[in-house]
């Protein structure tokens, strides 16, 4: 019999994704120009990450509305977020049949204990994390991709490649240990045993890596894939930027050319402004979105 | 060719390539990824994985594979396409996306996204035309082929639904066999590569 809303099933759109742009999108028109750009799926949200530092205030679910109607401009998988822990809005966007949750630290979290419990969902999940450690605890409550966090918003890359470097640096480290060492590095990295068990054996994560947070140009995406990132979430880093369709298209080419230099400056060739910015580190520590979760 | 290892190309702009050169390394082949003519030029057949299909058809136009990869499939070079791969081979696509272009090299319709969104998307028991156990379908936001052209033989069925289909060097699959550890359909391509390199 058929059977719906499995690993296999959900971690299997993650690696359909590979090598590909996850782009933000506020409205069905800038789906549509994603969509023509190559990306490989869409956030859709009602602020970009920018604008939401700018605003302050709470964060949260976008307006379903607004979600189908960009369910409707486009073809390609669409992802929306909803606050860490608020188990009830994922309720919600599942039921709109959206592509996969991302349960995500750039909006406001709704509990400061508990992420959402994800195995109980049919509809995959992708969250953010830090280090090795976070990102299994979200594997094993069930999440079937893991993105950096970055710091969103920013167009700062830095944070980014801190957090993708200290993954794949840990895996590199416990793919060099005996087997014996492992029951004690599950305790220190605060993680299943069994899920830091497969990681040293496979030499990478369970499921998909994409990296997010910070990336704005079509060098900073090709940087990501080269350090070990399956694929590239683009933020406020398109729409913030002057000429969004050009760089959309540019970092979808950069990241699957990741290795050709050449092509990356054929693609970085007169693509007008990228968004303005902000340096992580002129961010107060009570600002920055990647302390939230744990 | 005759017994050296067949090099086999995975159009590697996009998608699920990584699991394909598992797969076929598995099974002894010599598996490079695909991004430019140059990598296309050197091997014996070609894979072309799931991915998202409207990506892969902007990034066959701007790495300038298109036309070789067309070429190539035209000239009897093996190819076998899976999910978004078997998208890029039909004659025909429903519901694809205005302007999106496929090699109409395999005489069947797919319908893009046919059993509908995520939620929708499955794992399920397909049964092979050669016998033996069923294989685990994984079937992920999967197209469904809504006509069969004449010649095209049906390699496995969903049900009463064909799920893979073969037209001379040419296979198919709606489904990931590379997600699971079941070979079968890599071998059956795998043996067309000999055949042909034989010759």
């Amino acid at each position: 019999m058929s059977e719906q809303g499995t690993m296999r099933v959900k971690g299997g759109l993650a690696e359909m994704l590979k090598g590909g742009v996850i782009m933000d999108v506020v409205n069905a028109e800038q789906a549509k120009i994603a969509e023509d750009a190559g990306a490989c799926a869409v956030m859709a949200l009602e602020r970009v990450p920018a604008d939401i530092r700018a605003d302050g205030g709470v964060a949260r679910m976008s307006d379903p509305e607004m979600i189908i109607g960009i369910q409707e401009a486009v073809s390609i998988p669409v992802m929306a977020k909803v606050r860490i822990g608020h188990f009830v809005e994922a309720q919600v966007i599942e039921s709109l049949e959206v592509d996969y949750i991302d349960e995500s630290e750039v909006l406001t979290p709704a509990d400061e204990a508990h992420h959402i419990d994800k195995w109980k969902f049919t509809i995959p999940f992708v969250c953010g994390a830090t280090n090795l450690g976070e990102a299994l605890r979200r594997i094993g409550e069930g999440a079937a991709m893991i993105r950096s966090k970055g710091e969103a918003g920013t167009g700062d890359v830095v944070e980014a490649v801190r957090h993708i470097r200290a993954i794949t640096g840990e895996i590199r480290q416990l793919q060099a240990m005996d087997p014996d060492e492992l029951y004690a590095r599950a305790k220190e990295l605060q993680a299943p045993l069994p899920l830091v068990q497969e990681t040293a054996r496979l030499g990478r994560l369970p499921v998909v890596l994409f990296t997010a947070g910070g990336v704005a140009t079509p060098a900073d995406a090709a940087l990501m894939m080269q350090l070990g990132s399956d694929g590239v979430f683009v933020g406020s880093g398109i729409f913030k930027s002057g000429d969004p369709a050009a760089r959309a298209r540019a970092v979808v080419e950069a990241t699957t050319h990741f290795r050709d230099a050449k092509k990356i400056a054929e693609v970085s060739k007169g693509l007008g402004e990228a968004m303005v910015g902000r340096s992580a580190k002129s961010i107060p520590e009570n600002e920055l979105l990647a302390g939230r979760g744990w | 060719m005759a017994g050296s290892t067949p090099r086999v190309g995975v159009l590697a702009l996009q998608g699920a390539f990584r699991e394909h050169i598992s797969a076929l390394q598995r099974l002894g082949a010599d598996a490079v990824e695909v991004r430019t003519p140059a990598e296309l030029a050197a091997v014996d057949g070609i894979m072309l994985p799931g991915g998202e299909s409207t990506t892969m058809d902007l990034l066959l136009g701007s790495s300038g594979l298109r036309e070789p990869l067309a070429a190539a499939v035209a000239a009897g070079t093996p190819v076998f396409g899976t999910c978004a791969g078997l998208i890029l081979l039909a004659r025909d696509i429903e519901d694809g996306v205005e302007g999106q272009r496929t090699l109409q090299v395999l005489d069947v319709t797919a319908l893009r996204n046919g059993y509908g969104r995520q939620v929708k998307s499955f794992e399920g028991p397909v049964a092979l035309a050669s016998g033996g156990a069923d294989m685990v379908g994984v079937f992920i936001r999967a197209p469904r082929i809504t006509r069969v052209g004449e010649g095209v033989e049906i390699l496995a069925r969903l049900g009463d639904e064909p799920v893979a289909v073969r037209s001379g060097s040419i296979m198919a699959a709606t489904f990931h066999p590379e997600l699971t550890d079941d070979d079968r359909l890599h071998e059956v391509f795998l043996a067309g590569i000999a055949n042909t390199s034989g010759e």
